[in-house]
C-alpha cells in the first residue's frame, strides 16, 4: 500500500517537513500553540491567526529522562509528553509559543503545573461531567481562553474569524472521516498501521488547508485501489475495533500486534482518530456551539461517560467488528476502570468479543501480548465457526 | 487417523501422540534451545508409542516456543490448547486455571471446549511458576519441599503483588524469626490471591480444571481450591493438558 499509493508516501514524512514549514512561518511572525488532548477548542488558536500543533507523547524514547522527576508508575503518555519536553526534543514543542492544557486526568494535571515552569502554558478547568451548568461553566472558559490568545498574540477573535474556524476545521473532520470511513469496506483497503500513521502525521501539518486536500487525496486513491480489488487483507480477515487510550507512531505495538499476528485494525475508537471527527453544529452562538462539541468529548476522564458507549456500539455495526480490543496504559486509572463498563456494555449489546490490555510504551511484555492476542484472534476464529 | 501435540514451555517441552486415545505423552527439559527440546519430545513420543513420523497425520505446536519449530502444521496458543485439552479430561469443565512458568491464565470454556473469554496476568510475574521458583529459592528449599512445609501451618500474610518485592519481604520474615511453614502457605496464599484477581475477570465456574506444572504441587492446589471456595479437577499430569489439546486439535481438523 505504501508503495503504490502517492498520497501516502507524502504523508509519511509529514512530520519532518512540517518541523521546517513551522520553522519559516515562526520567522515570517506566526504564533504557534502546542496542545496536547483532544479537548482543545483548535477554533480559538485558528481564529487568533495562529497555528495549532500536536505535540508529541507517542514514543519510549524520552520516559526515562521524565522519570527522573516523575513517579515511574505514572502513564508513559504523561511521561513522554513531559519528557520530550524536558529533552527538547519535539520541535513542535520547541516552536511553540503558548501550550494550550486542560485539566482532565489527575496525572495530566500535575504534570502541567511543572511544564508550565517551561513554557507559557494556559490551563482550561475542564467540567468533567456533561449537563448544562458545565457547559456554561465551559463557556466561560473558552472566553477565559480567547482572552488570554488575544492578549498574548495581540489579535481580535471577531465573530467572522471564528465562523470561518469553525468552517475549516469541521471541513478537516468531515475529510478524517471520510478517509477512516473507507476500512468500513471489506476487506479495508489499507492497513491499520497505515490508518495510524497517516492519523499521526496529519496533526503535524501546519497549513490546515494544504492537508485536508491531502487527506482527501489518498482516500480518492485508496478508493481506486479497493475498487480494483487491492487490499492487504482478505474477506476473512478479523477485524478489530481498538478502543481506550490514545495510541500514535511510537505506542503502536498493540496495532502492530493484531496485524502481524493476522488480524486488521479497521477502527480507532480513539482521539487522534474517530472521537475526533465529531464536528461543531452550528448555531446562534458560536462560542456555545465549539463549547457543546468540545464537551461531549467522549473520554473516560468524563463521569458518567456514557457516550463512549454509544460510540462504541454504533462503531462496532458500522465497521462490522468482529472483536473488541480496549487498549489502556498502565497507571491510567480512569481507562483502566472503565473497561469493566465497556466490556458488560457491549457483552449486553453487540455481544463481540472482548479484550483489554494494559501495557505501556516498552516492548518488555511483546511475547506475552502475542500469546493474547493470538488466542483472542482464536476466539474470533471459533466464535464465526472456524475450527481452532 | 494420528496427531501429535508439542508443547514448548519455558521450562518443560512437552509431547502427546494422540489416535482417539492417548497413545504417547513424554516431558523433557526446555533448556536452552527449545528448538531441539521440540525435535526431542517429538521422537521420544514417538518411539513411546511405537510409530514412525510418517505415521503422524498432523503435528500441532504450542507454548511460546511453537514459533521456532518448522515441523508444525500449524500453531495454536496454549489458550486454545489447555481449554480442548481440559475439555477432553474432564468434559464438564468450563474454567481452566492454568499456572505456567511465566504466565497465569484462567480460561472460560464453553461446553464443546472452546475458549469463551480469558484472562492473563500483565507483565508481573506475581502468581506464576517463575514466582514460586523464586520464593523456594529464598527460602532455599525444593517446590516439593515447598508443599510439605506449608501442610498444615498458618498462612503469613504476602503483601508485594511483585515478585521482586515479594522476595524482600520474605526475606525480611525469615529475618524476624517468621517459621518456613507459614512463609510457604503466605506464599501459596498470595498466589491464590492473584488467581482469584485474574479469575474476576472471566467468570469463574465452579467446574474447573487446574492445568501446568504447577498443578503438580498438590499443597498449593489445596490453597488455591480452599481460597477460591471450589473443588478443582487436577490431572494426574497437568503439564501435559497444552499438549494434549494441541494433539486433540490436530486430530480433530
Ligand atoms: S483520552 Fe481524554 S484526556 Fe487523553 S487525550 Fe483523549 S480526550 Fe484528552
Ligand atoms: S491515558 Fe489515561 S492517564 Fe494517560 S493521559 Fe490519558 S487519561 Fe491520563
Amino acid at each position: 500500500m505504501r508503495d503504490i499509493c502517492a498520497a501516502f508516501s507524502e504523508i509519511a514524512g509529514l512530520r519532518e517537513r512540517n518541523a521546517i514549514a513551522l520553522k519559516v512561518a515562526k520567522d515570517r511572525g506566526r504564533k504557534v500553540v502546542g496542545t496536547y488532548c483532544l479537548f482543545s477548542p483548535v477554533e480559538l488558536i485558528v481564529a487568533a491567526g495562529a497555528i495549532p500543533v500536536s505535540l508529541c507523547g507517542t514514543s519510549a524514547t524520552p520516559i526515562p529522562a521524565a522519570e527522573k522527576v516523575l513517579p515511574r508508575s505514572l502513564c508513559p503518555l504523561i511521561k513522554s509528553s513531559y519528557g520530550f519536553a524536558l529533552t527538547d526534543t519535539c520541535p513542535f514543542f520547541h516552536f511553540s509559543d503558548l501550550l494550550l492544557a486542560e485539566t482532565t486526568c489527575d496525572g495530566k494535571k500535575k504534570m502541567y503545573e511543572l511544564l508550565g515552569e517551561m513554557k507559557p502554558l494556559h490551563l482550561m478547568q475542564l467540567p468533567q461531567v456533561q449537563d448544562e451548568a458545565a457547559l456554561e461553566y465551559w463557556v466561560l472558559e473558552l472566553k477565559r481562553l480567547m482572552t488570554r490568545l488575544e492578549q498574548a498574540f495581540d489579535v481580535r477573535i471577531t465573530p467572522e474569524k471564528l465562523a470561518a474556524a469553525i468552517l475549516l476545521l469541521n471541513e478537516e473532520r468531515r475529510s478524517l472521516k471520510a478517509l477512516q470511513d473507507l476500512l468500513k469496506r471489506k476487506p479495508a483497503p489499507i492497513s491499520g498501521m497505515d490508518l495510524l500513521t497517516v492519523l499521526h502525521n496529519r496533526g503535524f501539518t501546519v497549513d490546515k488547508r494544504e492537508a485536508i486536500d491531502l487527506i482527501d487525496r489518498l482516500t480518492r486513491e485508496l478508493a481506486e485501489l479497493s475498487d480494483q480489488g487491492i487490499s492487504p487483507f482478505t474477506a476473512k480477515t478479523p477485524r478489530i475495533l481498538l478502543t481506550g487510550v490514545p495510541v500514535g507512531l511510537g505506542s503502536d505495538k498493540v496495532v502492530r500486534l493484531v496485524e502481524e499476528l493476522g488480524g486488521s485494525v479497521v477502527c480507532f475508537e480513539s482521539c487522534g482518530a474517530y472521537k475526533k471527527v465529531d464536528p461543531v453544529q452550528p448555531g446562534k452562538n458560536l462560542l456555545r456551539s465549539i463549547a457543546e462539541k468540545y464537551l461531549r468529548v467522549p473520554c473516560s476522564c468524563m463521569s458518567p461517560n456514557k457516550g463512549r458507549l454509544q460510540l462504541l456500539e454504533q462503531l462496532v455495526r458500522e465497521f462490522a467488528a468482529d472483536g473488541v480490543i480496549d487498549l489502556t496504559w498502565q497507571g491510567c486509572h480512569t481507562y483502566n476502570v472503565e473497561s469493566f463498563t465497556v466490556k458488560r456494555h457491549l457483552q449486553e449489546t453487540v455481544r463481540v468479543p472482548f479484550l483489554q490490555i494494559e501495557t505501556d510504551y516498552s516492548e518488555s511484555d511483546t511475547e506475552q501480548l502475542k500469546v493474547r492476542i493470538e488466542a483472542f484472534l482464536e476466539v474470533i476464529g471459533t466464535s464465526r465457526g472456524e475450527r481452532p | 487417523m494420528v496427531a501429535a501435540g508439542i508443547d514448548i514451555g519455558s521450562t518443560g517441552t512437552k509431547a502427546v501422540i494422540f489416535d482417539g486415545e492417548i497413545r504417547a505423552s513424554v516431558v523433557v527439559p526446555t533448556g536452552w534451545d527449545p528448538k531441539a527440546a521440540g525435535l526431542e519430545a517429538y521422537r521420544q513420543a514417538l518411539e513411546c508409542a511405537g510409530l514412525v513420523a510418517d505415521e503422524v497425520q498432523s503435528i500441532v505446536g504450542t507454548g511460546y516456543g511453537r514459533v521456532s519449530l518448522p515441523i508444525f502444521d500449524r500453531k495454536v496458543t496454549e489458550i486454545t490448547c489447555h481449554a480442548r485439552g481440559a475439555h477432553f479430561l474432564y468434559p464438564e469443565t468450563r474454567s481452566v486455571i492454568d499456572i505456567g512458568g511465566q504466565d497465569s491464565k484462567v480460561i472460560s470454556v464453553d461446553p464443546q471446549g472452546r475458549v469463551a473469554e480469558f484472562a492473563m496476568n500483565d507483565k508481573c510475574a506475581a502468581g506464576t511458576g517463575r514466582f514460586l521458583q523464586v520464593m523456594a529459592g529464598v527460602l532455599d528449599v525444593s517446590l516439593d519441599q515447598l508443599g510439605q512445609l506449608a501442610v498444615g501451618a498458618t498462612p503469613v500474610p504476602i503483601s508485594s503483588m511483585c515478585a521482586v518485592f515479594a522476595e524482600s519481604e520474605v526475606i525480611g520474615l525469615l529475618a524476624r524469626g517468621t517459621d518456613k511453614g507459614s512463609i510457604a502457605a503466605g506464599i501459596f496464599h498470595s498466589i491464590a490471591a492473584r488467581i482469584q484477581g485474574l479469575a474476576g475477570k472471566v467468570a469463574l465456574s465452579h467446574r474447573v480444571t487446574f492445568s501446568g506444572g504447577v498443578a503438580l504441587n498438590r499443597e498449593l492446589c489445596r490453597a488455591i481450591g480452599t481460597s477460591l471456595g471450589i473443588d478443582m479437577w487436577v490431572p494426574q499430569a497437568p503439564q501435559m493438558v497444552g499438549a494434549l489439546g494441541a494433539a486433540i486439535l490436530g486430530y480433530e481438523a
